[in-house]
């Protein structure tokens, strides 16, 4: 099994990283950096085999997190990462499959798939960046987008309530439902381990800020302004009803676990059909 | 009709092509705008944005293409004027539902600012290797209208011309922009309201007894009719009648199908819009469309200068497909031209219409950048000097594909 | 290679096009199979759910088209060989995907079984009306491989084709067949094991360290690898170089796209299928595919028995389109007589390669029946009345 730290470098994230892919896109200020980050540190923890490890990522700013980390890391179309990374899972089991994709790719375009996902159970992790804005076309509004808030296809500030993410997951059916925002990277890390280890469909929404769109945009301030913001405003509710976690424009953002619960994953009821029809069979 | 001038922005700009086809669409009375962020049409749609509710005009940002479309069918059943804006990769998740709007017979304008593909591609560079797609990219058979502006001010223009044909021949009509002329910035004039000319929406007017949604005019076009208007309207996908009812699996369907082809293909002589420049004495004619013509004048330029006759069409509108122009200058040149930025798509339209009688060389481009015209004039002087006709398409190998392949170039950011 | 004994039916049995379809995936090796409910295409998706059973196969039932596909690529790049099956609708929606399949070189097998569309069009009833779209229907320039089976028995043998084409030239490969084949029973001879000829996936087999995933080989073919085998590899839809890795730039643009254009169109020849039938000394040349072959068989025999020197080009792959073929064809026939099930989609093709030489008549069959060749008939007599060169194609109108 190879892990992390049994490889032997200087720096222990080189390993998990293409080096030679640097420097990245993310703008000064922007928290999917610290996702990576994050996730880098999560699968060292996790103790898992990294070559069992594949990573699939759809279109925008997030999007691009597959090709910085050194896995088999596959950059698909727009909101379908899901399903791209369900037809992996399903057909070789043995893998580890996370997701790493923003808050329009999974629930804009993607919101069908990622019901389905959470639905059927499939065993995967999905890491979702939730900007609040579509930033890689440069800030149009996003299923996320806090009412009244601005963007450009909003120029006069969003009038659609947005999506409570952790609701949609939980309703849907998810095993492991937590949010963070990228202020809280130990206790991110955490919950990326947690959901490695679980079997089914886990859900882990990060926070984060994107200072070239939505919070110029809002005047907002900078990258550091919004993790200022997280630090006063973030709260910590384990457990919480997944209905109570809207994130109204600027205000309190609830943060924490709140669904872990066991449900048979897509591939272990598949299992047990093709078991049972094949005992049937014999008989037969 | 006359544009609405609360809908006119007059006045003279400095503003790129995808602004210009938002305010376009503005002016040619669109009222409902939805669409989803893609590089890089998304300037056109937050032009609308920021100028349709002054207008009372809608824009909605949908989930995902294929929801963008089939509001924009809604919308356009609803009574408006509709469009939607994307790009290649958005623009194939709207095939589906660009073949229900084709059989519904659905005036809508699609705008389409092409870039570098396949797949995600290039995306913030341009292409027009969509071509082939607008005409062919849903499932059975259906005719659309494709139009291929060259600069910011068509952009503008076009754009209501666009909404003019779509209202008159009941069919999707693509706006084949790319990514050049999208976010190229130049000036553009808007007239005054009463200087732009809108088709109005060939409504029904007869009683609900008799009205038969599908039952064609003599321009074999049938008059529409919006929900609400008292007609209990049966509007379906599913092959129809002329009364909209579903034709049967055993039933005659010939008669009703067709005329999705028959309408615009029978009406051609009226949608086509061509510009020819010195092509009555040429040996080499150049065919080019969007930003590739703009290209193509200084090749021709150049060619010029070493005394060859070189002729210059460029196709306005690129479906229908002008055959019998083709036809009728095969009959008298040489050789044609076609720079395009693909490896090949309406080259081979060109070829099937030359009928053998002249060489046709194709000067590809994958994209992410326009042609050296320096390519044009050179494959102009092959077609000039290569006296037999050869088999099938000439393909010109670029400065940059001997680059690529054999020179010293390598992948390095 | 060879298929797995086990999971072969050799011998002659009586399948309908839905299971032939399914027998010969399943010969082919095909574990995977991705789809969204559509008709006519069920059938296909049972049968294999059906086999699925007792062999190691996975069968997803997606939530829509755009996951079928998606899935079926995810799916091929764990090395299972993979398809989807579907029909016009669901295909229009798989457009997107079909470019991601190209782009990123991934081996797998669509199936379409054609309805009349456009739109919902009829559901159950045959057309061959998605044969451009499955060429040209994503954006972007690429080149895919089609094939259309013309008997059920075509069907089983095709697919092993499909399969070994995708493997080969890694693209993926539209099997284009219809509602009427699908349903249509007749015997079906499955190959033994050892008859069956299969070709394996590309593996790249050097050091872990030098693996490229887009390097080419000399026929433009780049190696892959499995997921999970220890490469840690990087694939995106975005224009990449031999890395793997996306540049923005035209150079590299060119350098990533011609090869996906080249290395089907360099290669056409020895993908190019077609069978022929007393075309020697033809004046008048019909050329048919799919399920319209036995009818334009029909016609042609009918017209040789009233003195028309009629020949027969079927065409066993439409895409590549047999280019050449075609071209000498011109230069000896009088006409051609495309015949199809749609309104003129395979005879612009033919038109331009005929090149002025040979008249081009099309005629839209289908209408009163798949098995119908009066319409064939008359349009073959039509053609040898036409001593004229006529510019453009005749539309022949039935009375």
């Amino acid at each position: 099994m190879e892990t992390l730290t049994t490889r032997n470098t200087y720096h222990p994230m080189e390993n998990l990283l293409r080096m030679d892919r640097l420097p990245h896109i993310w703008c000064p200020g922007c928290g999917i950096g610290i996702a990576v980050t994050t996730l880098a540190a999560a699968l060292d923890k996790a103790q898992v085999d990294l070559n069992n490890v594949c990573i699939v990522s759809g279109i925008g700013c997030t999007g691009r997190v597959a090709g910085y980390v050194k896995l088999d890391s596959f950059h698909t179309t727009h909101g379908r990462a899901i399903p791209f990374a369900t037809g992996i899972k399903l057909a070789n089991p043995n893998l580890k499959v996370i997701v790493f994709s923003g808050d329009g790719d999974l629930l804009a375009i993607g919101g069908n798939h990622f019901i389905h996902a959470a639905r059927r159970n499939i065993d995967m992790v999905v890491i979702c960046v939730n900007n609040f804005i579509y930033a890689m076309t440069g800030g149009q509004v996003a299923p996320t987008t806090p009412l009244t808030a601005y963007a450009t296809t909003s120029p006069y500030g969003c009038v659609e309530p947005p999506f409570n993410i952790p609701y949609i997951a939980d309703s849907a059916g998810a095993v492991y439902v937590a949010r963070w925002t990228a202020l809280h990277v130990r206790r991110l890390a955490t919950s990326i381990v947690e959901a490695l280890h679980k079997t089914g469909f886990s859900l882990i929404e990060v926070i984060s800020p994107c200072a070239q769109y939505y919070s110029r945009i809002n005047r907002l301030g900078d990258g550091i302004d919004m993790m200022r913001f997280y630090h006063t405003n973030a709260e910590i509710r384990h457990g919480e009803n997944t209905k109570n976690l809207d994130i109204p424009f600027q205000s309190n953002i609830i943060c924490g676990k709140f669904v872990d619960r066991e449900r048979p994953s897509y591939t272990e009821r598949y299992n047990k059909w093709r078991t049972q029809i094949k005992g049937e069979d014999n008989e037969g | 009709m006359k544009a609405d001038p609360k809908s006119v922005l007059t006045g003279v700009y400095y503003i790129d092509g995808d602004v210009a086809a938002g305010w376009g669409a503005l002016a040619a009375g669109c009222k409902f705008i939805a669409g989803y962020p893609i590089t890089p049409s998304t300037e056109a749609a937050e032009a609308f944005a920021r100028v349709a509710p002054k207008a009372g005009a809608i824009f909605i940002q949908m989930e995902d293409e294929l929801a963008s479309i089939a509001a924009v069918l809604g919308a356009a059943w609803g009574g408006a004027k509709a469009m939607t804006i994307t790009s290649g990769p958005g623009y194939s998740l709207m095939m589906e539902t660009i073949g229900y709007g084709a059989m519904l017979e659905t005036p809508f304008v699609l705008l389409n600012v092409q870039r570098g593909g396949p797949s995600t591609g290039v995306p913030t560079k341009t292409g027009q290797a969509d071509m082939m797609q607008s005409r062919w990219g849903s499932h059975g058979d259906y005719e659309i209208i494709a139009i291929s502006p060259d600069s910011p001010q068509e952009m503008f223009d076009y754009t209501i011309k666009a909404f003019n044909l779509a209202e008159k021949y009941r069919c999707p009509v693509m706006i084949m922009a790319d990514e050049c002329v999208g976010h190229m910035t130049e000036k553009v004039v808007i007239p005054a309201a009463d200087e732009i000319e809108i088709e109005p929406r060939n409504f029904y007017k007869g009683s609900a007894e008799e009205y038969l949604p599908f039952k064609p005019g003599s321009d074999l076009i049938p008059q529409i009719a919006k929900a609400g208007d008292g007609l209990n309207l049966f509007i379906s996908g599913l092959a129809h009648n002329e009364k909209g009812y579903p034709v049967k699996k055993d039933e005659p369907r010939g008669i009703y199908l067709k005329r999705l082809i028959d309408k615009i293909q029978k009406n051609k002589d009226k949608i086509i819009e061509l510009k020819e420049e010195e092509t009555e004495n040429c040996e080499v004619v150049v065919v080019s469309y969007g930003i590739s013509s703009r290209v193509a004048i200084k090749g021709i330029d150049m060619a010029r200068e070493k005394g060859i006759k070189v002729g210059n069409l460029r196709l306005v509108t690129v479906w229908p497909f002008p055959d019998e122009k083709i036809r009728e200058l095969a009959n008298r040149v040489k050789a044609f031209v076609v720079p395009e930025i693909n490896y090949g798509q309406i080259v081979f339209e060109i070829e099937r219409c030359c009928d053998g009688k002249a060489n046709v060389v194709l000067v590809p481009h994958g994209g992410a950048g326009v042609h050296n015209p320096q390519d044009i004039c050179d494959a102009i002087e092959l077609g000039a000097q290569k006296e037999k006709k050869s088999e099938g398409i000439i393909e010109f190998k670029t400065r940059l594909e001997k680059l690529v392949f054999e020179g010293n170039w390598s992948a390095k950011e | 290679m060879k298929p797995p004994k086990d999971s072969l039916k050799t011998g002659t049995h009586q399948l309908s096009g839905s299971q032939a379809c399914v027998e010969g995936a399943i010969s082919a090796g095909c574990r995977f199979l991705g789809m969204y409910p559509i008709e006519p295409a069920i059938e296909i998706s049972n049968y294999f759910l059906e086999r699925a059973k007792t062999l190691d196969a996975v069968y997803v039932q997606m939530e829509d088209e755009i996951s079928a596909l998606a899935a079926v690529l995810g799916a091929s790049w764990t090395g299972r060989r993979s398809m989807t099956v579907t029909s016009g609708p669901g295909l229009s929606l798989m457009m997107e995907h079909m470019g991601l399949g190209v782009m990123l070189e991934t081996p797998c097998v669509i199936v379409d079984v054609q309805r009349v569309g456009p739109g919902h069009g009829i559901p159950t009833a045959p057309a061959q009306g998605d044969i451009f779209q499955s060429r040209w229907g994503s954006h972007g320039d690429y080149e895919i491989i089609g094939l259309a089976p013309s008997t059920v028995q075509e069907i089983f043998d095709f697919m092993i084709k499909a399969f070994n084409f995708s493997e080969h030239y890694r693209v993926p490969v539209v099997v284009l067949t219809d509602g009427y084949l699908v349903n249509l029973k007749s015997d079906v001879t499955i190959p033994r094991a050892e008859d069956i000829k299969l070709e394996p996936r590309r593996y790249y087999d050097g050091p872990q360290e030098k693996y490229l995933p887009f390097k080419r080989d000399e026929d433009l073919i780049p190696r892959l690898v499995d997921i999970g085998a220890g490469y840690k590899f990087h694939v995106t839809g975005l224009t990449h170089d031999e890395r793997g890795y996306p540049i923005m730039n035209e150079e590299c643009q060119e350098f990533n796209v011609h090869p996906l254009v080249r290395k089907i169109r360099n290669y056409a020849e020895k993908i190019v299928r077609f069978q022929e039938l007393a075309t020697e000394d033809a004046e008048i040349i019909v050329i048919a595919y799919g399920s319209s072959f036995s009818a334009a068989k029909q016609a042609q025999q009918k017209a040789r028995e009233q003195g028309i020197k009629t020949g027969l080009l079927k065409l066993d792959t439409i895409w590549p389109f047999a280019e050449n073929r075609v071209r000498e064809l011109s230069r000896k026939a009088k006409a051609f007589v495309a015949v199809e099930m749609n309104y003129g989609q395979l005879v612009y093709e033919i038109q331009r390669c005929s090149q002025g030489n040979a008249n081009t008549i099309f005629v839209t069959h289908g209408e009163k029946g798949v098995e119908n060749s009066d319409d064939i008939l008359n349009a073959i007599i039509q053609a040898s009345r036409e001593n004229s060169k006529k510019e453009g194609i005749i539309e022949y109108a039935p009375k």
